[in-house]
């Protein structure tokens, strides 16, 4: 029951907060949140569990949005055929070149990862034929048992549950057998080998497996938007996905929703800065950099525990 | 350390506390422009001349007895958060009016927001995808791509080129030109003998010129793109010795085109807006006035040269104030109704004539054909 405090304390939150939101723009920056939470808390599964860096989730996630977009509008899927198709394809996608990609190491890795989410980017501007090009398509409104999904205040249920989930999930899946390989493989591969750990298929699998959490919350980032670009793909993006996992706090459930709740926040807050916003930005991850380099979450919590 | 997280926990609080209203109630008017990122180079100027025109007409009393006030947003060039800032003007701030939409795409954007709310938008985007179908409560001050390419093919046709190259680049503003240059060849009779594109960011441009050079029967070459490319296509084609008269689309007009251009840039012709040639213009055009005022006033402030990207936003504010003035207050349907009903709004992109069919409003009279000669723009008749 006490492992389960901090679930209860999140699905508290959740519930209450509607009743603190004045408007719809701030159920929607809520739900960028909750959107941008979801997929951190895949790529720190991947980061801060297995100890393996992807630079390009922005692609996975930008795949999982146009497929919500192009396979409704041309093809005539379901929006959640639309949202399973796009998954799967990333998924395959994902396993089709993890095993290349994670023979890499450190640097080399990273850039692997960043070149195929840029390639990503590119199909998705040059191919205007399917996607409407660099100023991007509308995305039809996602139907469920004939009730048209409408508003923030629906949509923002629809994240809640998923975020709720998704947490929940996460953190099974980092306590069972399946976690604890990842963490050995963190820690050393060569030890984790010699346990008995199958490291490359380990390592395939949390990849996919956090690849097909990026395209399922973009699909559904899409279908909520109701627009998407290829800036959804973005290098840039994927940047800040990694930004986030590491200021909430590597290796840390709850640090991914820190994180994504703070640098969705942030340039919202720094807004009306006109001008200076990037500057402060910056600032303030150098500043997160030097005092708390393991993340927010896990420095707070070591500091509580000491001071307890 | 403790001083920090309070600093931080400030600011991100700072987001749920909007700015305070003045006591004189004033008129709102929501911007998101791309102050940063790729279109910086158009959000830019929009910026500095909101900015300039809101200072003016409040220190001359303002609109209907209130003042103006500018909410404005940076999306950065990107859409996504064009969506998220135009939900805070519509829902936080409660603008009266929208003005902005630097890129079609952030343009594209926010549509569904302002159509569901109820808010006049009037976006600074080129493309014509937004004004057609028409929309209920958008509007669009800037010429289309497909009223540059009519303009410059109607050159073409007087000097009796038929078959053309064209060289697009693969941005929002080249593509969406080349879908609207296609149609309209054909719709004029012209042939496009050759069909190439360029990347934005490319350095080198020669392998597809060659391409054209090498088109048998390539009478005239017409490019579509913005920035630093086009600059380079001339450059290179003149080192591969291309030598039929090059057509430019109106996204280069600006006085740094020519400086990049350098000695390549003679001859070359191109649609514009009239503010590019303020001081040029004959004395009884109708536009002379606003645009040498326009250009006098900006330069006086911020020291730089005009764009016709500054004018649009120009145009975009001044319909905007010209229609609550007309409405009489800013109930937004009436607002709505009285910039449907503009008629006769001379602007820096021309005259304004906008119906319930056309919420753009400009004719090919809007654009003035220019060629390069000595290193400064000359008028075509």
């Amino acid at each position: 029951m006490k492992r389960q405090r901090g679930l209860f304390v999140l699905a508290a939150v959740l519930l209450l907060l509607p009743l603190a939101l004045p408007n719809a723009f701030y159920y929607d920056i809520v739900i960028r949140m909750m959107i941008n939470a979801v997929v951190v808390l895949g790529l720190n599964l991947l980061m801060g569990f297995a100890g393996q860096i992807s630079l390009g989730h922005a692609g996975f996630f930008g795949i999982g949005a146009y497929a919500a977009a192009i396979l409704p509008t041309r093809y005539g899927w379901h929006p959640l055929a639309a949202m399973l198709g796009g998954a799967l394809l990333t998924a395959a996608l994902a396993a089709l070149v993890a095993r290349p990609i994670f023979r890499l190491r450190g640097h080399y890795l990273a850039m692997a990862t960043l070149g195929l989410g840029i390639i990503i980017a590119i199909v998705l501007k040059n191919e205007g034929a399917y996607t409407g090009g660099p100023d991007g398509m509308a995305v039809p409104a996602l139907g469920l048992f004939g009730f048209a999904l409408d508003g923030e205040k629906q949509w923002y249920w629809v994240f809640a549950a998923n975020l709720l989930f998704s947490v929940w999930a996460c953190r099974n899946l980092v306590d069972s057998p399946f976690g604890r390989a990842l963490r050995a493989l963190h820690g050393s591969e060569i030890a984790a080998q010699v346990v008995g750990v199958d490291v490359a298929r380990y390592k395939a699998a949390i990849f996919v497996f956090s690849a097909f959490f990026a395209s399922i919350m973009g699909s559904l980032s899409a279908d909520y938007v109701g627009f998407v670009t290829p800036n959804v793909a973005d290098f840039f993006h994927s940047i800040e996905l990694v930004t986030m996992v590491v200021v909430g706090g590597m290796a840390s459930i709850f640090g991914s929703v820190v994180g994504a709740v703070l640098l969705t926040a942030l340039p919202q807050a720094l807004a009306t800065l006109e001008g200076w916003e990037t500057v402060t930005f910056g600032a303030i991850l150098m500043l997160f950099m030097i005092f708390l380099p393991r993340g927010l979450v896990p420095t707070l919590a070591a500091r509580c525990w000491r001071s307890r | 350390m403790n001083k920090l997280l309070q600093t931080l926990c400030a600011a991100v609080l700072g987001a749920g506390i909007a700015t305070a209203a003045a006591a004189a109630e004033p008129i709102k008017v929501g911007a998101v422009l791309s102050v940063t990122g790729p279109a910086a180079f158009l959000g830019d100027p929009e910026l500095k001349t909101l900015q300039l025109y809101v200072d003016k007409i409040n220190k001359a009393g303002g609109v209907l007895g209130r003042p103006l006030q500018l909410v404005q947003y940076d999306d950065g060039s990107d859409a996504g958060k064009a969506n998220s800032f135009g939900k805070r003007l519509i829902d936080d701030d409660k603008v009266d009016v929208l003005v902005g939409g630097t890129t079609t795409g952030s343009t594209m954007s926010m549509v569904p927001l302002a159509e569901k709310a109820g808010v006049p938008f009037v976006s600074l985007a080129g493309a014509v995808v937004i004004v057609e179908p028409v929309k209920k409560w958008v509007f669009k001050t800037p010429h289309t791509d497909r009223m540059a390419a009519e303009k410059v093919f109607e050159d073409m046709k007087k000097r009796g080129f038929t078959k053309v190259a064209l060289f697009s680049e693969t941005s929002g503003f080249g593509q969406s030109g080349k879908k609207e240059t296609e149609a309209m060849a054909a719709k004029m009779g012209i042939t496009l003998v050759a069909n190439e594109t360029y990347g934005a960011k490319d350095t080198d441009m020669s392998p597809q010129l060659t391409n054209i050079k090498n088109t048998a029967g390539v009478q005239a070459m017409f490019v579509f793109g913005l920035g630093q490319g086009p600059a380079i296509v001339n450059k290179n084609a003149r080192q591969i010795g291309l030598a039929v008269p090059i057509y430019h689309a109106h996204g280069v007009a600006s006085d740094e085109f020519i400086k990049l251009s350098g000695a390549a840039a003679e001859g070359i012709r191109l649609p514009a807006a009239a503010l590019l040639v303020a001081d040029k213009l004959p004395a009884n055009d109708v536009q002379k006035p606003v645009v040498v005022a326009y250009a006098k006033a900006y330069r006086e402030r911020y020291k730089e040269d005009v764009s016709s990207f500054g004018g649009h936003a120009y145009d975009g504010l001044m319909l905007a104030v010209d229609a609550i003035k007309r409405a009489g207050g800013t109930d937004k349907a009436k607002v709505r109704d009285a910039l449907e009903a503009t008629k006769g709004y001379v602007g820096t992109g021309g005259k304004v004539n906008m119906s319930p069919t056309d919420h753009m409003g400009l004719d090919l009279t809007a654009f003035r054909m220019l060629e390069i000669k000595n290193g400064d723009w000359v008028l075509i008749n």
